[in-house]
């Protein structure tokens, strides 16, 4: 493909398409949702880290234990909470089902761990999903203890192991949502005065001294994810300063940090890991190991978002492990960069205004008296 | 799909519609999002199923879920600015095609008024898309760069550029209005100025045909599901809301004698914009987006922008002989033009906060694909 095209849409180096010559290793998150708990440690880190005012008055959403609200001007990071009942849980487990048997790709080489499947059986729910091995109780031992309860039939994973448990009648969904620095970014295509920049990590940064307002990224998100900050913002300084106030505000995946060889905030900050951070080829594989473990011990549910490089941004700096269909956790279900279709949109857009030149034409020279 | 043996007796479905009001909410009972204010003042599409005040419907139309009712995009934060220089750039637009034609053909007053028009309109357009900034002391920030992938950086520059040539032709015509001295540096100014009218009034209708259609664009390039989607009908709407707001302004300033050209203009216009509207409603029908551009304030402000549409070209066929109803036409159709562009912003921006929107023609496209067999651009990946 050539430069020009490779700049709008498919898979590309976002930082060399940005000039950047020897750039190093594009920069991400894998946020592993299934091993959240829900502290919202990431997002008082983001907000001590970065300096941000409050979003406005202190106010209870009633949406569980989600008081945020959304990813938004202040608010880089958002912890997202769903109370899922059992029908639930079990349609999302069909739903995954349904991706596997769809043959989804297959994002690089497979995973295929050997150790993995000789830890597997039995396989089933406990109260949560089980956490990556080094990092809590093995659910092996946990399952083990029931397996003289072992008599109904309960299913079985992908693999055919019989499950041993029930689904449980509740469970929690949290996950931290975040900035995805999209390969395609539509919020840098469509930036007129060049504030947003592709960073040599890959990532996509605003300059706030440079940003004159104009809100065109904000439309241009496919998540919903950055917003210009508004005067009802709060501060929380003593001085009762608020920062760039009118200016697009969003996640700069710690730019600043990452200049001094550090890790984001909310990464270093994340008690479980759930939130990871590193070298986005590594963060896209270490999520298909834990996916196909998932699936191993029984989650079927569990997929990856933002893996693919052939989706409708080029694939996203920010992969997520979910548990659930994206729009249960407010992600787009299928999010298409609107740039990729601007060279259709101006062709269009000369073909009426050759149009309007050629009405004009006629009104003044067709009925000449 | 039959759950109970009295679905028997339910009234059969309306075929090929498919509406859904309504969302299964991320929690059994979803709860209104009162912190953000996102229903002020009425009643939100998400409690009707929940928030304690009425009994929630027995079967909920499940079609998709949501995380409790919250939008997945943001709108742009753009207030009644942005359209209403939609209008008035648009009738700057026009007026420099009428004013180059008026100048060719010979007829003074026309061209006078329509440059005078363009000029104006040029300069509150400016002024209006400076405000709607942010940070408008920064507006000079638009022009650090040239960014073909940016709509509203390629349409700064076009408007400069048209801008440019405004000014020369609208200097043109102040020359020729005020009496100036042959001699001196004020007489060389004026001999320059008339030089380069005839240079100047081309390069303004050249420039106008862009500036016309490139707000199209500027609104598409969003994932604002109504502008996204109407990608192919919307600059055919604003040439012809352009050309009809455009001439409906001379019909008002100009006498009738001079403004045959601009009826025709209008006419053409007229025609063409309610095509492009009719398009544009059937194609979002198809994906089932239309309710944004039919009902709410959107949809009744380009509701009545087609009956003003349809009166003013109706009116303007009659024109040529009344001075009274070309005034009346041309209030019509400038009129008409206005409440499209704030019909199609507001519809957009309604779009743009009802995860319906985002959700349902996306998880559709997905099981269009998925059922063609295409699951290798799926953003959703296992293993």
């Amino acid at each position: 493909m050539g430069y020009l095209a490779r700049q709008l849409a498919g898979r590309t180096d976002p930082a060399r398409d940005a000039g950047w010559e020897e750039p190093p290793s594009r920069k991400g998150f894998f946020t592993d949702t299934s091993i959240c708990i829900g502290c919202k440690a990431c997002e008082v880190a983001c907000k001590e880290w970065n300096a941000l005012p409050m979003d406005g008055d202190l106010d209870l959403t009633g949406n569980s234990y989600d008081n945020t609200g959304g990813l938004g001007a202040s608010t880089w990071r958002h912890v997202a909470f769903v109370e899922q009942s059992q029908e639930r849980i079990s349609a999302a487990r069909e739903s995954g089902r349904r991706l596997v048997d769809l043959g989804m790709p297959t994002v690089g080489s497979p995973p295929a761990s050997p150790e993995a499947s000789s830890r597997g059986v039995p396989a089933g729910y406990g109260t949560l999903p089980a956490p990556p091995e080094d990092h809590g109780p093995s659910l092996g031992e946990l399952l083990s203890q029931k397996e003289s309860a072992e008599n109904g039939d309960l299913g079985t994973t992908l693999e055919g192991t019989p499950m041993v448990g029930p689904l449980p009648e509740f469970r929690w969904l949290m996950a931290s949502d975040v900035c995805k620095h999209c390969t395609h970014a539509g919020c840098l295509d469509v930036c007129p005065t060049g504030a947003l920049f592709r960073s040599e990590q890959g990532t996509v940064v605003v300059q706030a001294d440079v940003c004159n307002g104009c809100g065109y990224c904000v439309g241009a998100c496919p998540f919903g994810v950055i917003e210009r900050r508004t005067d009802s913002s709060v501060s929380v300084t003593g001085d009762g300063h608020v920062p760039n106030v009118g200016v697009a505000q969003k996640c700069t995946l710690c730019y600043d940090r990452l200049s001094h060889d550090q890790e984001p905030a909310c990464a270093q900050t994340c008690p479980t890991t759930s939130i990871r951070f590193g070298a986005r080829d590594d963060m896209v594989a270490a999520a298909q190991d834990r996916v196909a473990q998932l699936h191993e011990q029984g989650f079927t549910e569990a997929r990856l978002y933002g893996a693919n490089d052939d989706d409708g941004v080029g694939g996203t700096g920010s992969v997520f492990l979910l548990l659930d269909e994206p729009e249960v956790y407010g992600l787009p279900p299928d999010p298409v960069c609107a740039t990729s279709k601007l060279p259709e949109m101006f062709r269009t857009a000369g073909v009426a205004g050759l149009g309007l030149l050629a009405a004009g034409a006629v009104a003044f020279l067709g009925g000449r008296r | 799909m039959t759950t109970s043996p009295f679905d028997s007796y339910r009234p059969p479905e309306e075929g090929g519609r498919r509406r859904r009001s309504g969302v299964r909410g991320a929690v059994t009972g979803a709860v209104s999002d009162a912190s953000r204010g996102m229903a002020k003042g009425r009643t939100s599409w998400l409690s009707r199923d929940g928030g304690g005040r009425r009994e929630a419907p027995a079967v909920p139309d499940a079609e998709f879920s949501s995380y409790y009712g919250r939008a997945i995009i943001k709108p742009v934060p753009w207030k009644h600015e942005i359209p209403a220089y939609l209008f008035v750039g648009g009738v700057a637009a026009g007026s420099g095609i009428i004013a180059a034609g008026a100048a060719v053909t010979g007829r003074e007053l026309l061209r006078r008024n329509s440059r005078l028009t363009a000029m104006t309109g040029v300069a509150v357009s400016g002024a209006l898309l400076v405000a709607d900034l942010g940070r408008p002391e920064r507006f000079l920030n638009m022009m650090r760069t040239v960014k073909l992938t940016s709509p509203m950086s390629v349409g700064t520059w076009i408007l400069s550029g048209y801008a440019a040539f405004a000014g020369a032709t609208t200097a043109s015509e102040a020359a020729r209005m005020v009496p100036l001295p042959e001699r001196g540096p004020v007489g060389a100014l004026a001999r320059l100025v008339q030089a380069v009218d005839t240079p100047a009034s081309v390069g303004q209708a050249l420039f106008a045909a862009p500036l016309a259609a490139y707000t199209s664009v500027l609104l598409s390039d969003t994932v604002t599901p109504v502008w996204l989607e109407s990608r192919r009908e919307l600059p055919f709407v604003f040439v012809g809301s352009a050309a009809l707001a455009s001439a409906g302004v001379q019909l008002v300033l100009t006498p009738i004698d001079q403004t045959g050209p601009a009826r025709r203009f209008a006419l053409i216009g007229v025609v063409t914009e309610l095509i492009a509207m009719h398009r544009l409603e059937e194609h979002l029908t198809e994906l089932d987006l239309d309710e944004p551009v039919r009902t709410g304030a959107g949809g009744s402000k380009l509701r009545l922008a087609r009956a003003l549409t349809v009166a003013g070209g109706l009116g303007t066929l009659l024109a040529g002989r009344s001075r009274v109803a070309a005034v009346a036409s041309g209030l019509a159709l400038a009129g008409a033009s206005a409440l499209t562009r704030f019909g199609i912003v507001e519809a957009g921006i309604e779009s743009a906060t009802d995860p319906k929107y985002t959700v349902g023609p996306q998880k559709r496209r997905l099981e269009e694909r998925r059922d063609r067999g295409q699951v290798h651009d799926s953003v959703v990946t296992v293993r």
